[in-house]
This record gives structure tokens, C-alpha cells and sequence, in this order.
């Protein structure tokens, strides 16, 4: 009833939000961005607006524009085209002066607040588009503060966290399998009564002191042993995971081999076979089904970590190459940015949106695991 | 020439088997060796930087020298406050759900629903919490948003370990109740109960552990950068042990100067965490003896 209730005002509250970002234009609040009425260029997508303001596209052509190069105008630079006379002690003649200077030089983009934007203004406005959800989804960019357009593509955050968790899951199975194997097969009683309690210990340390431990430790020995700039890799994000994945894969594995039957196992050994062959051929086909939702919430659990991969990934928003470059996830970027973006605005509207990403995919993993374990309740019996 | 062929084979089949279980000897205990490595690390580096002082006094300097105080302090309110939440409503569902509820579809529903809310991760709870607590209730960052986030985040643990807690009781007892006369509350309360009791608390414990470690649920409902001063109310924010030493390891005015205080507030969460484990590892252990001995 009252997690049911919770889970409701979850998505509720979280979709309210993160829908917001598709009824937005990726553009400042109360800004226009404004080009001169003869040029040819009519719609420039927020993207190429983006590489405008950074320099990387210089010439209209680029745009399929003329060739003549582009010139930048931001609101701090009225300056350098009028006096503070012309503009007034209040800019009650600012307006005019960007009207004048927009018309006057067919090769500007502008970009000022829409309050000075004259009534007669003579430029052609550009209509800045609302974000769509393909774009949205597979987005190359995650700039969420650039000036003058916000990019919010996050396809490189998909990746990174994917890519942190599959070298998580990656270390972490061929471990956990291990383990699981030596405490219910190998180990003696005694063993297997010490072992427990220390691998749920290794479940409760906190996260972010994991992500402490990377940082001061795990982080500057790849440094040193790949001799890189910066030792905040994807790597170290994996290496962190793998260890928290564990607990999880193992006992979850654990169980599942524990409850193969008795005498399915005794069979195998009957018929001569040793007891590594019973292990691998019998006791293994047999749990399969608890391996692999073992290994589904291992993958569940580094998705949706936060701290640790937070403290030693680097989070650049790049989509990463190699595992031995800076990564950034979902969570990490939710937690790194709400904290400096406004409340409401788009920003923190894009970072809910992520946190819907994030619910969806812990939820379908979640399901996933309740529909794989029911099938095999349903097989036993 | 089969004899021997088959000797090989009988030969070759032990040797696997004992290549095989030595790897998988080998792995498991480096599991364990990475534990030790990481709580020997902490606790070695820390040990220097924790004393009284560190423990009782105010941050200074930038979080460069001086004490924790407001973060402990912090995290027990945190503690207290989402167990005060999480305990009740959590323990009173598992027992509806166990002892009142019939199988049914709602019920299978509801189960997994509890279990998907102990899959949701826990920066998903910061936003909800500061949508929903700190902006919509309009609660502001506080103590009480804080608890509020942490208590649901923690409110799954406690169902389901209540639930076990139940289901362990085994059925005579509450046959043996009922046909006594006993109403199905007095049979919950006065048999029930009292066996699973133990477990329950075990349960509350190892959720302490939890809410004392959770970090990303408190980004944005209560943790607060640096607050050198008591929270008087539960509308305060507050510093919290976790949070601190996030802030303390990577954005810290000197982070190099400020590495002991890591290692400290560090050690102090671990053995936070620590205590509330073998707490309740010992807990399980001695009432387990008791409770066969009935």
C-alpha cells in the first residue's frame, strides 16, 4: 500500500517534472537569437547555433549561407558599435541601437534579451525550437548551460553509464561466480559461516566511502600504471562498481545453488562423476536462472550508483572511446548539476528527465529479475 | 591398455577438480582480501586524525582543521528521524500484509512493488525528495525533508525484513493461539510478535547502517557544505557525515591540507556502519541460540 503510494508519487513527481523539458525552448528564459533579414540562412538548428557561439562554424556557407564570415554579437558588446550616449543612461536606447546594427550588417547573429528587441524590429527572429524526445535521446551534446542555446543530448551519459556498468558487471561476475561457487560447493560450514557475514559487510560500506577509497587509492595507481593525464577513468568507475556489485552477485548466485536439490546433485556424483564436474555440469545449468538475476541487479545496482562513480569517473560528458578516458553517468550528473541549476528552469527540468530515464531502466531490470525468478518458482514446482 | 586409459582419465579428473577449487579458493579470499585492504586503509589513515577534538569541535578554517561535530550530530538526527518515519509504517505494512492479507493478485502486486521500490537508485529519492518534500510541501532543505527521503528509501529494508521476521514464526504457534480462543490481534501481538522480535530489530539496525551511509538521497533535501553550528530545529539544515566527506575529498577550499579530516570522517562513518553490522550480526546470533532453545 504505502510503497505502492510511493512508487505512484515517484513517477508522478518525477515525469511532472522531467515531461517540462520537452515544453521548453533550450534557450534563456526572455532571450532571442536574431540574424539579419537579408540573409539567405532562415533556421538554424540549436545545435549549429551552439557551434556559432563557440567558433566553431565561422562562415555562413557553413550554413549554407554566403561565404562571408560570421559575426557574433552578444549583449556585452554594444559597446564596441555605440556609444553610452546612443544606448542611455538606462538603455532606455539599447533596443534601437541593436535594431540599427542588426539591420546593418547582414553577416550578424545576435543574441540579447527579448526586452530589447524593438517593436519595429527589422531582423529576421529565430525561431528556436522546443527540444523533441529523439532528439533528446540520442543528442550527441550535454551542454545544459551553453550560452546562447542549452544542449541536451544525453547519449553520451547513456553510454557512459553503460559503459561503466558492463566493465562493472564484467569484473564483478567472474568473482562473484567464484565466490558463490567456493561458499556453496567448496567451503567448509566453518569457512562459509565467516565468509557471509564479511561479504555483507562489503554490501553495507557506503557508497561514498567506496568512492573516497577510489579516489585516494585506485585512481592514481591507474594513473601511474597507464602513465595518464588524469587517473578518473572509466576504468576506476568499473573497478569501484565491480567491488559494490559483489554482495549482490553472490548472494543472490549463492542461494540459487544452494537450492539445487539434493539428489540431483548425489545422482551426478553416483555416476562417477568428480565433484567439479557435478558443480559445473549439474549444479550450474541448474541455478542459471538465479545466476543471471544475480547478475541483472549487480548491473541494476552500478546503473543507479551515484557517489562513488561520481568521486572518481572525471564525468566529462564526452561519449567515451576507450575505458581509459573520463566517463560521466546519470546519476553522477544529476547529482554534480541540480544543485546549480534553477529551480524549474530547464536545466533542472533536463535532470529529472534523466532521473525518468534512470527509473525506466532499474525498473525494466527489476522486472526482468521478478519475471525470472517467478518462471523458476513456476519450473520447481 | 583401457585400465590405464581409464586411470588417466580418473588421474586428469582429480586434477582439474583441484586446479578448479584452488582458482575459485584463491578468488574468494581476494574478495575478502580487498575488504581488509579498503577497512584497513581507512582505518590506518584515519586512526591518526580521530581524538576527542576531532569528534567534539566545530569545523575551521575551511574545513582545513578543527572537528566534525555538526556532521555526526546530523547524521544521528537524519537517523533518528527517517527510523521514527520508516519503523512504524514499515513494521505495521509487513504485519498486515503477513498476517492479515490474503494470497491474492493486490498482494502479489504490492510485493513487487515494494521490491521495486528497493530498486529504485537512491539519487532518484534526492529528486523525488526535493520535488516533492523541499519544493511542492514546500518544507525548504531540512532536516525533516532529509528524514522524510531517507525514511522511504529505507522503508523496503524494513517491510521485507519484518516480513521474514514473520513468515520465520513458525504457524503452530499461531494455530495453537487461535484455537485457545485467542483473537487474531491478541495472536499477533502476544505470540507472534514477541518471537519475531528479534529479527525485527536486526532489521531496524542494519537500516540504521543504510540511512547513516546514503548520500545522494541528502544532496538536495538537508546536507548543507559548511554549517558550523547545531541544528536547533527540524527545519534546519544541517551537515551530515557522508555528505562531508564527499565535500571534504573533492571540492574542499585545500583539498591536500584537508585529507586527514577525509580520512577521519571517513573512519567515523565506517565504524558507524561497522558497529550497526556486528550489532546486529550478534543480535541475530544470540537470539537464533535463544529462540531454539524454546
Amino acid at each position: 500500500m504505502i510503497t505502492s503510494l510511493t512508487v505512484v508519487l515517484i513517477v508522478f513527481f518525477l515525469f511532472k517534472e522531467g515531461i517540462g523539458v520537452f515544453n521548453k525552448k533550450p534557450i534563456e528564459d526572455g532571450y532571442v537569437v536574431t540574424i539579419n533579414k537579408n540573409n539567405p540562412v532562415k533556421n538554424i538548428s540549436s545545435e549549429s547555433i551552439k557551434d556559432i557561439y563557440d567558433q566553431k562554424i565561422t562562415y555562413w556557407n557553413q550554413l549554407g549561407g554566403t561565404p562571408d564570415s560570421i559575426i557574433l554579437f552578444r549583449l556585452e558588446d554594444i559597446s564596441n558599435y555605440y556609444t553610452d550616449e546612443q544606448i542611455g543612461e538606462n538603455f532606455e536606447g539599447l533596443a534601437n541601437c541593436i535594431n540599427r546594427l542588426v539591420d546593418s550588417l547582414p553577416n550578424i547573429i545576435a543574441f540579447f534579451p527579448e526586452k530589447y528587441l524593438a517593436p519595429d524590429f527589422n531582423g529576421h527572429n529565430l525561431n528556436i525550437s522546443k527540444i523533441t524526445l529523439s532528439e533528446f535521446l540520442i543528442g550527441k551534446e550535454w551542454f545544459p548551460t551553453a550560452q546562447p542555446v542549452a544542449q541536451l543530448g544525453v547519449m553520451p551519459l547513456i553510454l557512459g553509464t553503460l559503459w561503466v556498468s558492463l566493465g562493472a558487471i564484467l569484473i564483478a561476475l567472474p568473482l562473484g561466480l567464484a565466490a558463490a561457487i567456493f561458499m556453496s560447493e567448496i567451503a567448509k560450514d566453518k569457512v562459509r559461516n565467516i565468509m557471509k557475514p564479511l561479504i555483507e559487510l562489503l554490501a553495507g560500506i557506503p557508497s561514498v566511502v567506496y568512492g573516497f577509497f577510489g579516489l585516494v587509492v585506485i585512481v592514481p595507481l591507474i594513473q601511474k600504471t597507464f602513465d595518464l593525464p588524469v587517473g578518473e577513468t572509466g576504468l576506476a568507475g568499473s573497478i569501484i562498481l565491480a567491488i559494490m556489485a559483489l554482495p549482490t552477485i553472490i548472494t543472490i548466485s549463492e542461494d540459487a545453488m544452494r537450492n539445487t536439490p539434493r539428489a540431483v546433485k548425489e545422482a551426478s556424483l553416483a555416476l562417477g562423476a568428480s565433484k567439479w564436474q557435478t558443480i559445473y555440469k549439474v549444479v550450474i545449468p541448474y541455478s542459471v536462472s538465479g545466476i543471471s538475476a544475480g547478475a541483472i541487479l549487480g548491473i541494476g545496482r552500478a546503473i543507479g550508483e551515484t557517489m562513488a562513480v561520481l568521486m572518481v569517473t572525471g564525468n566529462a560528458a564526452v561519449i567515451p572511446h576507450t575505458i581509459l578516458a573520463p566517463v560521466r553517468t546519470i546519476p553522477a550528473t544529476i547529482a554534480a548539476e541540480l544543485g546549480e541549476a534553477p529551480n524549474g528552469g530547464l536545466h533542472y527540468k533536463a535532470l529529472f528527465a534523466l532521473g525518468c530515464i534512470l527509473f525506466i531502466i532499474t525498473l525494466f531490470i527489476n522486472l526482468t529479475v521478478g519475471f525470472i525468478s517467478n518462471k523458476k518458482k513456476h519450473n520447481n514446482h | 591398455m583401457q585400465k590405464i586409459n581409464e586411470a588417466k582419465l580418473a588421474k586428469r579428473k582429480k586434477q582439474n577438480q583441484f586446479i578448479a577449487f584452488w582458482i575459485f579458493r584463491l578468488l574468494s579470499y581476494s574478495i575478502i582480501a580487498v575488504l581488509f585492504i579498503i577497512l584497513s586503509f581507512i582505518i590506518i589513515k584515519g586512526i591518526s586524525a580521530v581524538n576527542w577534538d576531532f569528534i567534539s569541535k566545530m569545523p575551521e578554517d575551511g574545513m582545513t582543521k578543527g572537528g566534525i561535530l555538526p556532521a555526526i550530530i546530523g547524521t544521528l538526527c537524519l537517523v533518528a528521524g527517517s527510523i521514527i518515519f520508516a519503523f512504524p509504517v514499515g513494521v505495521l505494512a509487513a504485519i498486515y500484509m503477513n498476517e492479515y492479507m490474503k494470497d491474492s493478485i493486490i498482494k502479489k502486486l504490492i510485493k513487487q512493488m515494494t521490491d521495486n521500490l528497493a530498486g529504485i537508485p537512491s539519487i532518484v529519492f534526492g529528486l523525488f525528495g526535493m520535488a516533492l518534500f523541499v519544493n511542492k510541501l514546500g518544507i525548504g532543505d531540512s532536516i525533516l525533508a532529509g528524514s522524510l527521503t531517507l525514511g522511504l528509501l529505507v522503508l523496503p529494508i524494513v517491510i521485507r525484513t519484518t516480513e521474514e521476521s514473520l513468515k520465520a514464526v513458525d504457524t503452530t504457534f499461531r494455530h495453537a493461539s487461535l484455537g485457545l480462543g485467542a483473537s487474531k490481534w491478541q495472536t499477533t501481538r502476544r505470540v507472534v510478535l514477541p518471537i519475531a522480535f528479534p529479527n525485527i530489530i536486526t532489521g531496524l539496525i542494519l537500516s540504521i547502517g543504510r540511512v547513516s551511509g546514503e548520500t545522494a538521497p541528502i544532496l538536495f533535501t538537508v546536507a548543507a557544505y559548511f554549517l558550523p553550528k547545531l541544528p536547533t530545529s527540524i527545519f534546519d539544515q544541517t551537515m551530515a557525515l557522508p555528505y562531508h566527506l564527499y565535500v571534504v575529498s573533492t571540492s574542499g577550499t585545500n583539498i591536500e591540507e584537508s585529507r586527514p579530516i577525509a580520512y577521519g570522517t571517513a573512519l567515523v562513518l565506517i565504524l558507524l556502519v561497522l558497529i550497526a553490522n556486528l550489532l546486529a550480526n550478534g543480535l541475530r546470533k544470540y537470539f537464533g541460540k535463544k529462540v531454539k532453545m524454546n
